[in-house]
């Protein structure tokens, strides 16, 4: 069977020391960069980027992905201890896995959280190496003018299922894509929008932007409202669930692991909607309705397995079309080419060792969060305590270190002031960051395929819609804005999104 | 009347000032790419894709303008602003960019992580000094030491 020797070279590739190694340290970090307040894994992974560029390929990679759904796993551990998600897909397991704390059942719905992730992150890997490949076969048949459409389709998805004005998160898109052309333009040689300026020829630097856009602007959010955390749960004991809590949480994981696979590859906030998705699932079909809300262990279970295989599955338009389908997933496109490879559908054929390592590394990655998270919860428990005037100036160091060392370039650091900023500024008047960075992302490859479609076409603009593949997905992204502009459609979506969170 | 109208004003002022900062982006980038050749559709120049984009972020920073006085958006308070971290973070950054290859890391990163740390409004003067000392520690630790970076700790500015 190929699969198993594919999984096979993933295996070995995975199991290499500094590979293990380093897949150690992202998840580590992931769940330190979950629980410290104030920080999300989009502004460590950007701040990280310039640390991993001395690795090889795949070791990068693998830490990177570590630190993606380590963060996620961290998230859910503040949103039960001390009723802070970390992460907002943890919003939800906040809901019921805080009132289990208060309960004094910290250590199950720990354990509970653990357990369902663990699940889904193996089903979800699983499934990640099986429809893969299919995928990214399907996606080199694309021509230029398909292609074209698919990243169009991929970003307005990503509106139409975020939260927020779709027309705002539309406009960011916009800048993000004329931001990306800043520079030197890859057809003509003729530099862009530079203002003359020798550092600018190489493009707006992609960490500087992401490390102002969600480091700096997130510093700035949190100035705005200091407060104390409150941890009231200091020691968790008793972490193993009962035999009825055991009994209790099957189904629910089971559907949450169906849920948040399905959902994760949508691009936009699909972990966030299967989480959220996942816990109305539960709560309506459950016997015990009563009980949500105060602590029922089926609101942890379900949504802790659904955001952790969204988590895994996300990677999968990433790793067979190249098209990022949240923030983070846009970060790994810049490792990639950071790295040399251009990741779409072409990766697996080429890169066969960097793509199976890093699928079996998740699996494996999801092992080692287990043996974080259960045994070492104490650490993390005091790691939540961590003053946030302590940690702002430790991010401001790291940032501005950290991108000044990738090109010894200063307009690189004065960058991140800039979009520090900006996207403070635009945040304020209700523009979400992160449609921009996944429209700086794709910019340069919708120029590419835009222009290289329409010189075969002779200049025909029509080709986007006489070849049919184009033609569908096109009208399958102008068929999601309709719906998301529509107030009656967005009224229902932000219900989903409101349900349960009060 | 007059009241009436500076609720409507405040209720849509979100949504005017976030049309405007895309129309002058908008305008700024399709100003700019008329600069650059514009091509053919067979040919594309290097100014027709930013052309395209700078126009259609234009109309959508004016819809976006117009939907404050219609939408039903709910209502968005701008809130108390950081004025101090707005200030300090920046120059913090800034401060670092200009100063770490004349002063060095030493000086620049503990100046950078002070500036900052002064951006907490639950921070005294001494307290904020004393973490610059320990991250400046931490950071020569991790970048020079740890991961090699070729940067002086002192720099020439203050060598004599």
């Amino acid at each position: 069977m190929e699969l198993f020797d594919n999984l096979g070279l993933g295996i070995e590739t995975a199991l290499r020391v500094e590979n293990l190694l380093y897949c150690f340290i992202g998840v580590a970090l992931g769940t330190a960069v979950g629980v410290l307040p104030g920080i999300g894994p989009t502004a460590t992974i950007a701040l990280l980027l310039p640390i991993t560029f001395s690795l090889e390929p795949v070791t990068a990679l693998i830490m990177l992905a570590g630190i993606y759904y380590g963060a996620q796993y961290g998230g859910s551990t503040t949103a039960i201890l001390i009723n802070l998600p970390g992460e907002s897909s943890a919003a939800v397991t906040a809901i019921d896995g805080h009132e289990m704390a208060l309960r004094g059942r910290a250590g199950a719905a720990l354990a509970t959280a653990a357990i369902g992730s663990f699940f889904a992150g193996t089903v979800a890997t699983l499934l990640l190496a099986l429809f893969a490949p299919p995928l990214a076969r399907a996606a080199l048949q694309f021509g230029p003018a398909e292609y074209f459409a698919l990243v169009v389709l991929g970003l307005i998805a990503s509106i139409a299922l975020a939260r927020g004005s779709t027309l705002k998160a539309l406009a960011m898109i916009l800048l993000g894509l004329v931001l990306g052309t800043v520079g030197q333009d890859l057809n003509t040689g003729v530099p862009r929008f530079t203002f003359g300026v020798r550092e600018l020829y190489s493009g707006i630097d992609f960490v500087s932007l992401a490390v102002g856009l969600f480091g700096v602007a997130e510093i700035l959010r949190n100035l705005e409202a200091e407060r104390t955390r409150k941890v009231i749960v200091d020691k968790v004991s008793k972490l193993w669930p009962t035999r009825d809590d055991l009994r209790r949480m099957v189904a629910p994981i089971l559907r949450g692991t169906a849920i948040g696979s399905a959902l994760g590859v949508l691009p936009g906030g699909g972990h966030i909607l299967a989480a959220f998705g996942s816990y109305s699932v539960e709560k309506r079909i459950s016997r015990r309705r009563a009980e949500f809300g105060h602590g029922a262990i089926e609101g942890v279970a379900a949504p802790e397995s659904a955001n952790n295989a969204a988590a895994q599955t996300s990677f999968i338009p990433l790793l067979t079309l190249g098209l990022p389908a949240h923030p983070v997933m846009a970060l790994m496109v810049g490792a990639f080419i950071i790295q040399g490879i251009v990741p779409g559908p072409n990766v697996i054929r080429n890169e066969p060792a960097l793509f199976w390592g890093l699928i079996v590394s998740m699996w494996v990655g999801n092992l080692f969060l287990v043996i974080l998270n259960l045994p070492l919860i104490g650490l993390w428990v005091k790691l939540l305590k961590v003053p946030y005037r302590i940690l702002f100036p430790a991010i401001i160091a790291f940032a501005a270190i950290g991108t000044f060392s990738i090109n010894l370039n200063p307009y690189d650091v004065f960058a991140i002031a800039f979009f520090g900023i900006v996207g403070y500024v635009l945040v304020k008047f209700g523009a979400e960051p992160a449609p921009l960075l996944l429209g700086f992302v794709l910019g340069p490859l919708l120029e590419e395929n835009m222009r290289r479609a329409l010189t075969i076409s002779r200049g025909d603009p029509s080709i986007f819609l006489t070849r049919p593949i184009s033609a569908a997905l096109l009208g399958l992204a102008v068929l999601a804005l309709v719906l998301a502009v529509l107030p009656a459609i967005r009224r229902r979506r932000d219900e989903v999104f409101l349900e349960d969170e009060d | 009347m007059g009241v009436d109208r500076r609720q409507v004003l405040r209720r849509a002022l979100p949504d005017i000032v976030a049309g405007f900062i895309f129309i002058a982006f908008g305008s700024f980038f399709a100003l700019g790419a008329l600069d650059y050749d514009l091509g053919t559709f067979f040919r594309m120049g290097p100014g027709l894709f930013p052309l395209l984009l700078g126009l259609s972020l234009v109309l959508i920073g004016a819809i976006v303008v117009g939907s404050g006085f219609v939408g039903d958006e709910d209502e968005r308070t701008i809130g108390a602003l950081p004025w101090r971290g707005i200030v300090l973070i920046p120059a913090a950054f800034v401060f670092f960019g200009l100063t770490v290859r004349g002063l060095g890391v030493v000086p620049a990163v503990f100046a950078a992580t002070l500036l900052a740390g002064l951006a907490s409004t639950r921070i005294q003067p001494l307290m904020a000094a004393l973490i610059a000392a320990g991250l400046t520690v931490t950071s020569v630790v991790v970048f020079i030491v740890a991961l090699q970076l070729r940067l002086p700790l002192i720099g020439p500015w203050l060598r004599f």
